[in-house]
């Protein structure tokens, strides 16, 4: 054998070890998240989440905003005051607002209408920096969903406007922009992929969709607060390069809409547990 | 103009339905062209679809300053990409490879390879251009772990992109390799159209001294990249 051969043999062995020893390290990465995520599972009434929900709760029911009332009188789908089971049915088309919103959407119409609330004030800082609890309306959202925890989502999504919604979601999810050319596909269309050692969940395949879309909203625990779905999409445009995607938007409707059809017949956990 | 175009293969379906075997090879040029030509039309003017985005989205940034109303608004490569949901059909693929390769700029000292450690810095740093990054505090940063495997010592590492490691060493620290190199850094669509990594020279994330201080990491044999 030439040495020349030789030198090619052990480089190509050398790499091939280098690829294994690589394949290894992944897998004892992920082993070591996944005991991480199973530990913040194992006692679900150590979720600090659980105290939002308690606190909107209180909220939902006590008059508040210039009008003085409680969103007792806030219809979220499936009746006047019905918080049971309503967040498994949103989004949804209201025609008294004459659009498709989702289940943060749906409180701030309710505390601007009823509760004599200025949205433009709602909406100009809603969610928490870092250290800081979700703001009334997301602990208020964390109770509405947290009265669905344990069923499926059913969202219908069968008016023409909802499928509109929808359908404007997935364009959306492809759709780039910024300087960096993100989109939501950019690091959710693939399976089994991270960031640094975040795992990504692939939220244009169904299967997957329905494992976490039911977890928001989350008690984040780097963050020590809860986040919403709203709040989750704000931080995926920041980390995109976007401004500052406002609450209650079309564009963050539509996502929701569409990650929720995705996600149909999948469990909601809410609030959950995140890293 | 897409409607032309669509009743012009229409007509040139039937052409071909009707036409004797022999004219089959003459007819299907044109149809190739005229459908070829659909699709380029398709990726360059936004479709309803698009267009719709592309209003939700101007209304949905209602605080964005002035000088960020440009990053709603996606070039001509990403539309494609978007539309074509980043699998383009092989004319769309070449026509963003082509745009990318002509705009690439090199270094004006002909030298690719920086300084590896400074290359480090900026693969570990995700700074800039977030709405929180004004007014800038740092330079701007790379962010490759965030996707890429590179230095052995870094486990905090992504899998979106492929790993790094050894990549000189793996390529005999080839002249053409470190070339390659850079282009990708500076623009990866002009080698893989509608890769999900960002045009860093092209969108000026980074600056030419930055990207090669970045092939130094991958490229110079004292990289931890290579050892």
């Amino acid at each position: 054998m030439r040495i020349g051969q030789a030198l090619f043999l052990a480089a190509a062995c050398a790499l091939i070890a280098a690829t294994s020893a690589a394949r290894a390290q992944d897998d004892e990465t992920g082993k070591a998240i996944e005991k991480y995520r199973q530990m913040l599972k194992e006692d679900p009434w150590s979720n600090p989440g659980l105290l939002d929900a308690d606190r909107g709760e209180a909220l939902w029911a006590t008059p508040r905003g210039p009008k003085n009332v409680s969103l007792e009188t806030c219809d979220l789908g499936k009746g006047a005051g019905q918080v049971d089971g309503a967040f498994a049915e949103l989004p949804r088309y209201f025609p008294d607002a004459d659009r498709v919103v989702d289940v943060e959407t749906r409180i701030l119409w309710c505390m601007e209408k009823l509760q004599g609330f200025d949205r433009s004030e709602l909406v100009k800082r809603p969610h928490p920096t870092a250290g800081q609890s979700v703001k009334e309306l997301g602990a208020i959202a964390t109770y509405v969903a947290s009265k669905s925890n344990g069923m499926k989502y059913s969202a219908k999504l069968d008016h023409a406007k909802e499928k509109e919604a929808v359908a404007l979601g997935e364009t959306l999810f492809y759709r780039r922009a910024g300087p960096f050319d993100f989109a939501c596909a950019t690091c959710h269309d693939a399976t089994g992929v991270r960031i640094r050692l975040q795992g990504l969940p692939r939220l244009s395949s169904r299967e997957e969709a329905r494992k976490v879309v039911g977890e928001w909203p989350a008690y984040r625990v780097s963050n020590a607060h809860v986040m919403t779905m709203q709040h989750r999409l704000y931080d995926c445009y920041w980390q995109m390069r976007m401004p500052e995607l406002e609450l209650g938007s079309e564009v963050s409707v539509a996502l929701i809409a569409y990650l929720t059809s995705q996600a149909e017949g999948g469990e909601i956990t809410a609030p959950g547990l995140k890293r | 103009m897409r409607g032309q175009n669509m009743r012009r293969a229409a007509a040139a379906l039937l052409s071909i339905a009707v036409a004797p075997i022999v004219l089959v090879p003459i007819v299907l040029v044109p149809i190739v062209l005229v459908l070829g030509a659909a699709r380029l039309a398709a990726q360059e003017a936004p479709t309803d679809e698009a267009a719709k985005a592309d209003a939700a989205i101007e209304a949905a940034f209602p605080t964005a300053p002035a000088d960020w109303q440009s990053r709603l608004v996606p070039d001509r490569t990403m539309r494609a990409c978007s539309a074509y949901r980043n699998s383009p059909p092989k004319t769309a693929a070449e026509a963003i490879a082509q745009r990318a390769r002509a705009a690439i700029a090199y270094p004006a000292d002909g030298r690719l390879l920086g300084d590896w450690q400074r290359g480090e810095a900026i693969a570990q740093s995700g700074y800039g251009l977030r709405f929180t990054d004004y007014p800038p505090r740092a330079p701007n940063g790379g962010n490759c772990y965030a996707c890429h495997r590179l230095g052995p010592q870094e486990l905090s590492y992504g899998t979106l992109g492929p790993s790094l490691l050894a990549y000189g060493r793996a390529r005999q620290f080839g002249a053409a390799d470190a070339k390659a190199a850079y282009e990708k850094i500076y623009d990866s669509q002009a080698s893989f159209p509608c890769s999900n990594m960002p045009r860093f020279g092209a969108n000026k994330i980074l600056t030419v001294e930055q990207i090669k201080d970045l092939v130094a990491l991958l490229m110079s044999p004292d990289s931890p990249v290579n050892k």
